[in-house]
């Protein structure tokens, strides 16, 4: 079990925020458009997180004219750019799936004020 | 044939590409490898090598075991296998073989090992035949159905899928690409599963279909 968890120690990324359920995030993915590469952004709420070690992935949810858009990310990919935590949340749950039923001035996650510096 | 390894399953895990594409591979614990014996068609009828692996405590081996060890001067090992290979003359008694002497990267293998032991199993589990409604009346729920016919042919066909003991028999998985190899730390990633439990033998060979 040790050499599989130095294993996956190699291939992950060293310096990934320590990002929560509830987090507002900004994550900078890679984007192949023929031969050049651009990043794109796709900003949102945390609404789950799954897998360990570098299987672990975060669902992000925003809302996209008015339809609501998900996207799992592996953190650990080499897609993923960057991941930045714009606002930290304050939930009670680990898994936000009842934000799908909202819209609007519903659909957002309390802030965390003791976490913003 | 003319490569071959011995190994220890470790476990599973996945790996990335530079594309982001992720790949399940199979970590295998693999070598080294010490050659006990090379067998040639002037004594033994038939060219093979015999291997060693593993090293254990020499107080765990019988006299007869300790004394091949002896003879090839090497410790005393856990497992012994013989590969019948193309060409024998290339190796030497005693000769230590790690897994980068006989793998690289993108490399075809063949895995095989003793899968895991189930146990007494009915048909549904062994042989994937279908079943019965739990409910609505249905009596019959995981049986083995009919075995035959009746008065013709008055016999049970040989061969028909009845319950009976699962797993635990050696399977080989064929053309698994090899991932990565480590000849630092004795580790050989290949594609895919492997049959066994963490921890149990499995034996690496070339792909026949490549």
């Amino acid at each position: 079990m040790d050499i599989i968890r130095t294993l996956e120690k190699e291939n992950m990324k060293e310096n990934v925020p320590d990002l929560k359920v509830g987090d507002f995030v900004r994550v900078a993915v890679k984007v192949r458009e023929g031969s050049r590469e651009r990043l794109q952004i796709f900003e949102g709420y945390i609404i789950g997180m799954h897998g360990r070690g570098i299987r672990r992935a975060i669902v992000v949810r925003r809302l996209s004219f008015g339809i609501g858009v998900e996207r799992v990310f592996p953190i650990h990919s080499p897609l993923v750019d960057n991941i930045e935590i714009v606002r930290r949340g304050k939930v009670r749950r680990a898994k936000l799936y009842y934000l799908r039923d909202r819209v609007g001035k519903a659909a957002r996650v309390k802030e965390d004020i003791k976490a913003r510096r | 044939m003319q490569k071959c390894m011995l190994g220890k399953k470790i476990g599973m895990t996945q790996i990335f590409t530079e594309e982001g594409k992720q790949i399940p591979v199979t970590v295998i614990a693999a070598g080294p490898i010490s050659v006990l014996q090379i067998k040639n068609e002037e004594v033994d009828g038939y060219k093979a090598i015999k291997f060693g692996f593993e090293d254990i405590k020499e107080k765990r081996v019988n006299k007869p075991m300790k004394g091949q060890f002896e003879k090839a001067g090497v410790s005393a090992k856990r497992y012994i296998k013989e590969f019948r290979l193309d060409k024998v003359d290339t190796f030497e008694i005693g000769q230590e073989i790690k897994v980068g002497d006989m793998f690289k990267e993108g490399d075809k293998v063949d895995v095989s090992g003793a899968s895991k032991g189930k146990g007494y199993q009915g048909t549904v589990k062994r042989f994937g035949t279908s079943r019965g409604r739990e409910s609505h009346g249905s009596k019959y729920h995981r049986g083995v159905g009919a075995l035959a016919g009746a008065s013709i042919p008055s016999r049970v066909f040989k061969g028909r899928k009845l319950p009976g003991h699962m797993g635990a028999e050696n399977v080989t998985v064929q053309n698994l690409s090899v991932v990565r190899v480590d000849d630092g730390r004795n580790l050989l990633l290949v594609k895919g599963a492997v049959p066994g439990p963490k921890g149990g033998l499995v034996v690496i060979k070339e792909s026949v279909k490549a």
